[in-house]
């Protein structure tokens, strides 16, 4: 009798039509932004060709190499249902930091200046992971007064010593000019962050608690994750990242004044969300953030190669972030939607 | 399910938090004027015309339009949403009143259009939160970089300047003294604001939907009715705000207000009013702005540069958010190891 | 616990008869448990025993222990003296790790599941199955999930995301969380509330699975019918204190009700009649796709019309849209004879109706406002004058209702956070009752809430029909139904399927028009 009253609830029992459907919405993400960055990669082209010349596509491929780090890192947190509003300070707060390693030991390795660069983002990720994990305190009101300090401890800093490309050696401009089968050594960075973190998050147990501290707090702790200590790690990754975007940003722009990036923070959860991470955590890919990344700059440069005014970036960006927003409510409302009317028909039998 | 137990518990748990709400405000408030005592001591300390009108009226015009926002952003976050395009929808209404400037307009119907497009998109952030149930922190992140670029489209790297400032006096006497006017203006708005939240249905409205959204649309609130109000009203008073300050720089470009939203939430979270929503008063609100214009007069005088009263202003906003997570956490240590007196009768 | 999960329970049902043969070593044993929460006793001096293969329940009123036991259980809670042991071994539950590991599982009413995971993921969280390098072993992983489905009898797609799920399958996921951690002893808290009956059914078929598989199971329910049908033994607690425990063949429904009260609870009548009062609701052919159609049924001023079916039905759906909550796609509503304009409370409120909904803490308070204010919601605009609320006629009308609901409180300027549910339900009645409403449509009205209170709630609504209000009173607890209403209309997959006079119902007859049988004749 169990077995009947079973089929009943569960309906095609073990051909269960859902499961590639949720799938199919993942991959839907994915695939979407792929879609549309061709699409505007071919439209932009037809306009422009030079578009599509060789130096133009490094220049896409190498420009959002900075911006797919701490989208990556800003993922983290934003899947464990937290912001982290301070990788633009960090950023340019590493930026200067390498660089003045850089004045003072004009023969540092190019590897010891990346660690430099994320140790230095470590640190303030250490900071602020320990406020926002074990004071518990909302990430959102902490990061924002972070960002004013970190920003604040910057400007002072930079303000005694101006670096710029004289101080910094070949070798470690190159990791921003240099190409290694056609892509600059700074994107090979990025893609190598993305697969590592991608798979990363997907395959071991501790990044999938944090998935599931985003995705309910309370059955979290009930279930013995170890909250803190995840969210604090996010933190601390996302810190590290924006300290590598920090150095690498150094390499590409060779020159650090004080306002080295300021407002990467929205563009990184821009990038994110985007991607189809959901701001209220629990779901999205790195993948997808990455993706999302590349995509929001490729847009920025095809407007500027278009004819349009670079006025217009910000307002598009703007428009995007809005549309994909929207288009994960509807996603989400529309699977509820199937899946109760599902569920009911199911418990009628 | 309800019962005794979870109650009794729950009860226990919460014991300094919402039960003795009047009582936790009114901590914090004191706290407030004792910080801005502090302030204007440490002021008048190294420059004795400190607290006199002369510096009052100065650090009050610094102020007068993030404090004004700060307003309408206090309804806003005690609703439980938040809205950070604030100070792009100021930089929206200065942009437009310099390109109408520029095209001949005359000041006041060009003011009048300010307000109208402050209003739009105010209501487009209203919609999309309110009708389309998207998160607010997402959306107006959107909308903040949609309506700086909507600004740099409009002006270009165009800056508006010479406008007629004879048109509106940069100071209202009062007595013998004169005090900044947008500042003027921002204490009478904070009355009315006070006024609203303290002592009407509508404000009382606002705390149930922060508190429980869902307890306060079956009670009857018209809950996205008025939130779409409450970002109509931010985009008015921040298109408000953008006006007053074109006219007290004497100039409007494409960057007028960047980044002024995280000054405005600062001000607004400094004042005690949770980022959780459900809780904070206007009085908070104020006594914020007054501490945050004093302390950067007074650390101006010093010669404390800007970027280390970013630091001290950042301090002070984690502070805020630290001190009253703090009691709670100790409580919560302290209800784990002894037994808890439980007053209620039940 | 180890990474991959391995047989947990004593293969065979002949063991644990055996076991219950000979002199039954019980598996769980609770000796003087004590546990007070500053100056109340929650527990004092419980003792309880659990045997393999048993389902035992546990009965007793709100504030009973009952609740204060279940996390002693599942190591929330300590307890301040006694003892627990588990196979003759002392254990300490110092928290809900400790407890899991030690084979002691709670499934609580609303399950927790994280919604974007999968249902595989949801079990085993943080133990998932392990290949090289520690990384995750998907396929291991999503085969043991299907075992534990197949020892429990049931079929949920291990990869599906949880979101979406009915409660009852989401309960089953926890069930089979439960079994993978290796759980001897489950206890389950209020598991039918949410449930339709055929999931009921299937919850039953599943507790006897893992009753024959030698876990105890402890059911803890205000659901008497049903421990009746389930369980072998209930032990009854009242005011913290164990009263008695007893085999299920030896006692009855009353007996337990006697014990669990400690006095002979006094039904409430209704006053009958109200048959020549004129329609205050008449509600014609109300339809929201896919979830009820044509539903018609008027309420007269004076008279309780319940609407009683199982879970799933659509009633609290029909009644949301009546109040407006929800939008109806066709039909018309009409309060007094005038029509009502569909999805706005506001016009329902100001129609005339009250709408005491069926979660209390999430649509009927706010949770972390005074009482007082509470009681003000919903009556803000009559309280203000051009706006400006007056405080003192708030005050008053709070302390009003208080005395006239006999609220039990410390002060009005308390939160509702400090009442008890029954004291909770009667802060929702006050603030729908100052409105003085023509139709008051009340969800539930004792869910969760102890005997004493129940039977004010249902003195509380006879006077009130005597004043010539008019009630619709969703209900799932059939005594509460035959007991005070007028009418009785049943539901059954969003269809009105019978209507039933107060002298023509009993349960039988409604349980089956709930499920889809109209009588061929009337009475």
């Amino acid at each position: 009798m169990s077995q009947h009253l079973d089929e009943a609830l569960s309906g095609a029992a073990t051909a269960n039509p859902k499961t590639p459907f949720i799938l199919k919405l993942v991959r839907f993400r994915e695939f979407a932004i792929l879609l549309a960055l061709v699409l505007v990669f071919v439209g932009t082209s037809l306009k422009n060709t030079s578009f599509a010349s060789t130096s133009s596509i490094q220049g896409l491929l190498s420009g959002p190499a900075v911006i797919i780090l701490i989208a990556v890192g800003e993922t983290l947190v934003i899947i464990t249902r937290n912001v982290d509003l301070t990788v633009g300070s960090v950023v340019g707060l590493s930026a200067y930091l390498v660089g003045d390693v850089y004045v003072h030991y004009p023969h540092t390795p190019v590897l010891v200046a990346l660690l430099v660069g994320i140790a230095v983002g470590a640190a303030c990720g250490l900071v602020t992971g320990t406020i926002v994990a074990y004071a518990r305190v909302p990430s959102l009101a902490v990061t924002l007064g972070l960002l004013y300090i970190i920003r604040g401890l910057d400007a002072v800093i930079v303000n005694a010593v101006q670096i710029n490309a004289t101080s910094l050696p070949a070798g470690f401009i190159g990791v921003g000019a240099n190409n290694f089968i056609g892509i600059p050594i700074m994107m090979w960075i990025a893609i190598i962050v993305v697969a590592v973190v991608g798979y990363a998050m997907r395959n071991f147990r501790a990044t999938r608690e944090m998935y599931a501290i985003g995705s309910n707090p309370e059955a979290a702790l009930l279930a013995g994750i170890p909250v803190q200590r995840r969210i604090f790690s996010a933190f601390v990754v996302s810190g590290a990242l924006a300290g590598l975007a920090g150095a690498l940003w150094l390499a590409e722009f060779a020159t650090v004044g004080s306002t080295a990036g300021t407002g990467y923070e929205l563009d990184a959860v821009a990038a994110a969300v985007v991607g189809g991470v959901a701001i209220f955590g629990g779901s999205g890919t790195i993948l997808g953030a990455a993706l999302g990344a590349l995509f929001l700059n490729t847009i920025n440069q095809a407007l500027v190669a278009g004819g349009v005014s670079s006025f217009w970036d910000q307002a598009v960006a703007g428009l995007l972030l809005v549309l994909a927003i929207a288009l994960d409510r509807y996603l989400v409302v529309r699977s509820e939607r199937i899946l109760r009317v599902e569920g009911r028909d199911r418990g009628r039998h | 399910m309800e019962d005794t137990e979870t109650v009794l518990e729950k009860d226990a748990a919460i014991d300094l938090g919402g039960g003795r709400g009047l009582v936790s405000l009114v901590r914090w408030e004191s706290g407030l004027v004792i910080l801005l005592i502090a302030c204007i001591i440490c002021g008048t300390l190294s420059f004795k015309y400190f607290f006199t009108p002369q510096t009052i009226f100065f650090s009050g015009l610094d102020i007068g339009e993030i404090a004004m926002m700060a307003l309408p952003m206090t309804f806003i976050i005690i609703t439980g949403e938040i809205d950070l395009s604030v100070a792009s929808m100021l930089g929206l209404s200065a942009s437009t009143l310099g390109y109408l400037f520029l095209h001949g307009w005359n000041i006041w119907p060009a003011m009048i259009v300010c307000m109208v497009v402050g209003a739009v998109a105010g209501a487009f952030n209203g919609i999309l939160i309110t009708r389309f149930g998207l998160p607010s922190i997402a959306v107006t992140i959107g909308t903040l970089s949609l309506y700086r670029g909507l600004a740099s489209i409009i002006l270009g790297t165009n800056t508006a300047v010479g406008f007629p400032l004879s048109t509106l006096k940069l100071s209202l006497p009062i007595g013998k003294s004169e005090i900044a006017y947008d500042f003027a203006i921002f204490i009478v708005m904070a009355i009315v604001f006070a006024v609203v939240l303290h002592l009407t249905s509508f404000g009382r409205s606002l705390y149930a939907i922060g508190l429980q959204k869902e307890t306060a649309f079956f009670s009857g609130i018209r809950v996205n009715q008025i939130k779409f109000r409450l970002y109509v009203l931010s985009g008015l008073v921040c298109a408000f705000a953008g006006i007053l300050y074109t006219y007290q720089e004497a100039s409007a470009n494409n960057v007028t207000g960047l980044g002024l939203e995280l000054n405005v939430v600062a001000i607004v979270l400094l004042g005690g009013v949770s980022i959780f929503g459900g809780r904070g008063t206007i009085i908070g609100v104020v006594l914020a702005a007054c501490i945050m214009a004093a302390l950067t007069t007074w650390l101006t005088d010093i010669d404390v540069s800007g970027e280390v009263q970013s630091i001290i202003i950042g301090g002070l906003l984690l502070l805020s958010v630290l001190v009253p997570n703090a009691r709670d956490g100790f409580v919560r240590i302290r209800a784990l190891f002894k037994r808890r007196k439980v007053g209620a009768s039940l | 616990m180890g990474d991959v999960v391995s047989e947990g329970f004593i293969d065979g049902a002949a063991d644990a008869a055996r076991d219950s043969l000979d002199t039954p070593k019980p598996l769980l044993v609770v000796e003087h448990a004590k546990k007070s929460f500053g100056a109340v006793h929650a527990l004092n001096d419980v003792s309880i025993e659990l045997f393999r293969g048993e389902a035992h329940a546990l009965l007793g009123e709100n504030g009973a222990g009952k609740s204060t036991l279940v996390k002693i259980f599942a190591g929330v809670h300590q307890p301040d003296s006694g003892s627990i042991f588990l196979d003759g071994v002392r254990v300490q539950l110092s928290s809900p790790a400790a407890a899991r590991d030690a084979g002691v599982s709670v499934i609580y009413q609303e399950p927790t599941l994280f919604p974007d995971l999968t249902v595989a993921e949801n079990i085993f969280m943080g133990r998932q199955p392990l290949r090289s390098g520690r990384r995750i072993n998907r396929s291991e992983m999503t085969k043991l999930t299907k075992d534990a489905f197949d020892r429990l009898g049931v079929t949920i797609d291990p990869s599906r995301a949880a979101r979406g799920l009915s409660v009852a399958d989401q309960q089953i996921v926890e069930i089979a969380k439960s079994i993978s951690f290796n759980a001897q002893v489950i206890i389950m808290d209020e598991p039918t509330a949410a449930l339709t009956e055929v999931e009921v059914a299937r919850l039953f078929d599943v507790v006897k699975t893992l009753r024959a598989q030698g876990a105890a199971i402890m059911y803890v329910s205000h659901r008497l019918s049903e421990v009746f049908d389930i369980c072998q033994r209930v032990t009854i607690l009242r005011d913290g204190a164990f009263v008695k425990t007893a085999l299920i063949g030896e006692t009855n429904i009353d007996d337990v009700i006697r014990s669990m009260v400690g006095r002979d609870v006094v039904a409430a009548q209704s006053a009958g009649g109200g048959t020549d009062g004129a329609n205050v609701l008449e509600v014609e052919r109300l339809t929201r796709e896919g979830i009820f159609t044509d539903i018609s049924f008027n309420v007269r001023a004076g008279e309780i019309v319940a609407l009683a079916g199982l879970v799933g039905a659509g009633r609290t759906e029909v009644a949301r849209g009546i109040f407006g909550i929800d939008r109806i796609d066709a039909g018309t509503v009409k309060i007094d004879g005038k029509k009502l304009k569909s999805g706005s409370p506001v016009a329902a409120m100001n129609a005339g109706i009250g709408f005491v909904p069926e979660d209390r803490r999430q649509q009927g308070l706010v949770m972390e406002m005074a009482i007082d204010r509470n009681v003000a919601l919903a009556s803000l605009r009559g309280l203000s004058h051009l706006g400006f609320i007056r405080k003192s006629s708030e005050r008053k009308m709070a302390f009003d209702w208080s005395a006239r609901l006999r609220l039990k409180y410390g002060r009005l300027s308390n939160t509702v956070m400090t009442l008890s549910g029954g004291n909770q339900q009667k802060v929702v009645l006050a603030k729908w009752l100052a409105r003085e409403p023509r139709l008051l449509i009340i969800d539930e009205p004792t869910r969760g809430i102890d005997i004493g209170t129940k039977a004010e709630v249902h003195r509380l609504l006879t006077e009130l029909v005597k004043q010539g209000v008019a009630v619709l009173m969703i209900s799932s607890e059939m005594p509460e139904v035959l007991q005070i209403s007028d009418r009785i209309l049943v539901l059954c997959e969003g269809r009105l399927i019978d209507e039933f006079s107060r002298e023509e119902a009993n349960e039988t007859s409604i349980m089956r028009a709930a499920t889809g049988l109209a009588r061929t004749s009337a009475a």
